[in-house]
């Protein structure tokens, strides 16, 4: 009897027919063949989640199993491509059904007619493992593809193909295994999104991923291989940090995840990315992103299965040796994806509807980041940028509780500070960062000792900044003890200067780490120098008249990333003022007060 | 022939239950014909085997699982379109009430419509210019934006609806003033409502150039459902295949999201936050994702959706979730309102998110983007000074906090209050932003680079406004 369709409720239908659908299959329902999911098996019923829109479909409708789980090809092409969540390249179900989305479009991931030039790495008669490299080819201006063996594959190399040009689908060697199988080996693969790749294994943490911006780079740093989750109500601007870190990061590769999300915004990074030119190689930044879009009105249960096809194409660069970074935008329209199937499975609600198995699926999700040791030795990492959208911007919801649990570095956006445009509105007393101890050996080695030191002082001054807030809200500033004063005049052109960073402008976009360092020794200087003055009874005001706080606020525009010889200017520059102020008030700096 | 099935097996609220059906599909269209001759319209909504459930568009009363005979119609819900239809009034369904007659159709689209695919939109960047400084200046709208107005019960949203209607314009290739279709969706209002946008359209001689879809408060809650999905179908035609931008209303969301819920909850369905369906956010997102603009199409679906927030209660599911898809929002202000100000715009939480790239060089003025920059921040350090003062008296005030106080007036009382019916250009709005800025010392506008500060800023006039508070 052939399995045909025999319920539908949204995007679950509930196939009869047999017993031999396994859970996870993959399969192909209706005369549109709709991709869809094996969720649930009951008795004689089979639960399917579809991946597109079940319009149309009635009982006794065939359904066709594929007998595999949902799977991906994987291979050159990926780079600089824009997929739906189950790796169907845009582009192409564009040039089949015009502008507005189609149905039952089931084409692979990568271009089937494309040819790779490609220079091959092993010979008959070579052992191989999986994960090995047996061919390469320049996939963009800035990647190197590297071919693997598919891990599960080992043997001796049996045949070879000479190097040239070849489709992903041209056999290039063939491979017997142990058992005498011949496995043929082809640029591209298929691999499972809901199997983590394996590894050889986990290595320690203990490299930045440098991002340009300062309060993440100075003050809460995320570490190659790390987790990190970007909380916000909306408005707080989630996405453009989201962007700005896909920007200028210095991973090798970027997956970006529009998950639930604006299809402006995708249309916004595919513009931009393409005429933005990498810092590194001067090449189109799109040249180095895979970008997987799942808006907001594409079929829910893709949008459940979009996170894993960006974690697999992330661990699947990885596996070549690179630092990918995953932004996933937003996990939460993922977590209600779960919640919204959950829903039509009528499977019993936890906490605020969501499934029971919500922290589960998000600890599984998470926990394939990490700096990895792959298997043919070499190095590379995942690390993941989470965004969260709290309902109503309260943090005690479940979605960013659990993934608390799950992360290391927790960046969160603040309405308040978003509603008076001081951007990122990363709040620098609510966020944390658990990587920064293990951290600090890289960052020594780089910036001597001094940056550790700088970073604690100037977190304790924005803490005494805000308690001393707290009063201000009360009785004014004006009646604070100079010293006082002095904190919260610092703490504004930390704030102003310092943690405050222009997206749009040329040169406060992206700042390197070495400037970072510099602007803040400026200002601990400042507030040294200035010290110096409140020890003499001299008001803070007359600093404050010869206009070099605002100087220094001004400091990120004026001062250019790669002369770095003018911060020696603003030392001098306060030094003067400062005895300036000393010689008005006829007292000598250098003596007894 | 179609078969037709002779009684129901059950009836729940809005939904009909048939056993034994063979031939139906998910989402197709049914007709129920009452023994008294009186024809009604369903959809499918979930099939089991030969057990369909059905939803009824104009409601069950008067069925009984004998006077009903059901036929299915082999498609799915789709509305007539023609270029026609613009001056035309429909109902919530699609059907004319207007006692014109019915349409010629040059085609019929499923009123779902699909997602447009994200690599064929063309990122927004026009702006459009309302003639309302606080949304010109401070939250500009983009042609093929979703800009919603966060308002409440008894705020003048209408009003601001309807002078945004009456004022937007947008500038074509070669600088000339291009008209908006206006394509009016009426969700649960109440009949003045509707009358007045009626009224309001009439006599800007807007009329002829506005679709209307009118699902009042009285009229059932499943054709509620079906307002938006028609008139998003509407817009869409006009964008697309006419090439007209396209100016959508919307309005009222909240009672869009309650008809969703009592359906819902009729379907048995179960509830996530305050009752409503877990799917809320994507029905929402299936309706507001609907507008932007076409790679190689001149037409744009630009919506501007109104929402009551329920106890003016930003953080409530429906405005939470419609921000969170939205691409910025209007937030109307109660105690601005109380004050006598109009429009009551509280620009600190208002935002529109494609501002960026469709203002400045090229686009409005070069100072455009560092004002609204400078008025945010300024203003926001207003409220503190505020907070301040009703603590320590505004006597007890440092000078620099006395200014903020005498700024925050200024432009509240200059720049955001207009009259309804004063339409401001572009260079107007920006100019007063310029002469409120002048009431505070030129140190401390930081968010202005030097060249564009020692161009715009303006002493003198900073004289004349003092003189003048």
């Amino acid at each position: 009897m052939p399995y045909t369709v025999y319920g539908v409720n949204g995007p679950v239908v509930t196939v009869r027919g047999g017993r031999e659908y396994n859970m996870m299959d993959t399969v192909y329902v209706g005369h549109e063949r709709l991709v869809g999911e094996v969720v649930g098996l009951r008795g004689e019923d089979i639960v399917v989640q579809v991946y597109e829109d079940t319009t149309g479909l009635a009982p006794g409708h065939p359904v066709e199993s594929t007998g595999m789980p949902m799977s991906i090809q994987l291979g050159p092409g990926l780079l600089g491509n824009i997929f739906d969540g189950i790796a169907r390249p845009l582009r192409a179900i564009q040039s089949r059904t015009g502008f507005f989305m189609g149905r039952g479009i089931n084409v692979s991931s990568l271009d089937a007619d494309k040819k790779w030039d490609i220079e091959i790495k092993v010979a008959v008669g070579d052992t191989v493992s999986g994960g090995q490299a047996f061919a390469e080819c320049k996939e963009t201006g800035i990647i190197r593809h590297r071919a693997m063996v598919p891990p599960d594959v080992s043997g001796v190399i049996k045949t070879v193909r000479p190097p040239g040009a070849y489709t992903v689908t041209d056999v290039i060697a063939e491979v017997e295994t142990e058992s005498g199988a011949r496995v043929p080996l082809t640029l591209a693969q298929q691999w499972p999104i809901r199997r983590p790749r394996p590894v050889s294994r986990r290595r320690a943490i203990d490299r930045p991923l440098i991002t340009g911006q300062r309060i993440i780079d100075t003050l809460f740093p995320i570490a190659k291989g790390g987790c990190a989750a970007i909380p916000g109500p909306f408005g707080a601007g989630k996405t453009i940090t989201q962007h700005q870190l896909a920007k200028w990061s210095d991973a090798d590769i970027i997956v970006y995840l529009g998950c639930g999300e604006r299809g402006n915004e995708m249309t916004q990074v595919l513009e931009e990315f393409s005429e933005l030119t990498d810092p590194k190689s001067g090449r189109p930044l799109m040249e180095r992103t895979v970008l997987i879009a799942n808006t907001s009105n594409m079929p829910v249960a893709a949008r459940e299965a979009s996170i894993y096809t960006g974690m697999t194409v992330a661990e699947y660069f990885r596996d070549m040796g690179y630092h990918v970074a995953i932004m996933a935008d937003s996990t939460s329209r993922w977590a209600e994806a779960l919640r919204e199937i959950a829903g039509r499975l009528e499977e019993m609600p936890a906490e605020e509807g969501f499934p029971a198995y919500l922290p589960s699926r998000l600890a599984e999700f998470y926990e394939r980041a990490g700096y990895m040791e792959t298997l043919d030795g070499s190095e590379g990492s995942v690390t993941v940028i989470g965004a969260v959208s709290p309902q109503g911007g309260d943090f005690s919801e479940p979605v960013t509780q659990n993934t608390k649990r799950f992360i290391r570095c927790f960046w969160a956006l603040d309405r308040q500070l978003a509603y008076a445009r001081h951007f990122p509105a990363i709040n620098w007393i609510t966020s944390y960062s658990e990587y920064t101890s293990e951290l600090t050996a890289w960052y020594e080695e780089r910036l001597g000792r001094k940056f550790a030191e700088q970073r604690t002082r100037v977190s304790r001054l924005l803490q005494e900044e805000s308690q001393l807030n707290e009063i201000v809200k009360l009785i004014g500033s004006d009646i604070l003890p100079e010293d006082q004063k002095l904190v919260i005049e610092v703490a504004r052109v930390v704030r102003l200067g310092f943690l405050q960073q222009n997206a749009y402008h040329d040169t406060d976009t992206y700042v390197p780490i070495e400037k970072q360092m510099g602007m803040l020794g400026v200002m601990l200087e400042l507030f040294d120098e200035a010290r110096t003055l409140i020890d003499r009874n001299i008001p803070l005001s007359q600093l404050a008249a010869t206009g070099i706080f605002e100087r220094l606020i001004r400091m990120k525009y004026d001062l250019p990333n790669n002369n770095l010889d003018m911060l020696n200017d603003y030392v001098a520059d306060i030094r003067s003022c400062v005895s300036r102020v000393f010689i008005d008030n006829n007292i000598d700096p250098g003596g007894e007060s | 022939m179609r078969m037709e099935y002779i009684g129901l097996s059950e009836i729940a609220g809005p939904l009909i239950i048939l056993e034994g059906v063979r031939d139906a599909s998910y989402e197709e269209m049914v007709e129920i014909t009452l023994t008294s001759g009186e024809n009604r319209t369903g959809r499918v909504i979930m099939i089991e085997g030969d057990r369909v459930v059905v939803q009824v568009f104009e409601g069950t009363r008067g069925l009984s699982l004998e006077n009903a005979r059901t036929r299915f119609m082999g498609h799915p819900m789709e509305l007539a379109l023609s270029k026609d239809m613009l001056g035309r009034i429909f109902d919530g369904g699609g059907r004319p009430i207007d006692g014109l007659g019915a349409l010629f159709p040059d085609e019929r689209r499923d009123i779902n419509g699909s997602a447009i695919n994200p690599v064929s939109r063309l990122y927004p960047r026009a702006c459009i210019q309302t003639g309302i400084s606080a949304i010109d200046g401070m939250s500009t709208l983009i042609r093929g934006q979703k800009l919603p107005i966060f308002t409440g019960a008894g705020l003048p949203h209408n009003e601001l609806a309807a002078q945004m209607v009456r004022q937007a314009r947008v500038t074509g290739e070669n600088g000339e003033d291009v008209e908006f279709a206006i394509v009016f969706a009426a969700m649960g209002i109440k009949n003045d409502t509707a009358d007045f946008f009626k009224r309001d359209f009439e006599e800007s001689g807007a009329l002829q150039r506005v679709v209307m879809f009118m699902n009042l408060a009285s009229d059932p809650i499943i054709e509620r459902i079906l307002t938006p999905r028609c008139a998003l179908t509407a817009a869409e035609y006009l964008a697309f295949v006419h090439g007209y931008h396209v100016l959508v209303i919307m309005t009222d969301i909240a009672s869009y999201c309650e008809a969703l819920r009592e359906f819902s909850s009729s379907k048995g369905e179960i509830p996530s936050r305050k009752g409503y369906p877990s799917y809320l956010y994507s029905d929402l997102a299936s309706l507001y994702e609907r507008a932007g603009m076409i790679q190689g199409q001149s037409g744009s679906v630009t919506q501007v959706p109104v929402l009551s927030m329920p106890n003016d209660d930003i953080t409530h599911p429906i405005p939470d979730l419609t921000g969170y898809i939205t691409e910025g929002q209007i937030v109307l202000d109660r105690s601005l309102d109380q004050g006598g100000m109009f429009p009551p715009i509280a620009v600190l939480p208002s935002l529109s998110r494609l501002m960026k790239d469709g203002i400045g060089k090229g686009y409005t003025r070069e100072d455009h983007p560092a004002l609204s920059n400078q008025l945010f921040s300024s203003y926001a350090r207003v409220q503190e000074a505020r907070a301040l003062a009703s603590v320590i008296g505004e006597d007890e005030l440092s000078e620099i906090d006395k200014k903020y106080m005498a700024f925050g007036r200024l432009f509240e009382d200059r720049f955001i209050r207009q009259g309804m019916t004063e339409n401001r250009s572009m260079e107007q709005s920006l100019d007063t932003g310029w002469d409120v800025l002048s009431a505070l010392p030129k140190e401390e506008l930081d968010r202005v680079d030097t060249a564009l500060l020692s161009k715009y800023f303006k002493e003198d006039a900073a004289l004349a406004l003092r003189g003048g508070i």
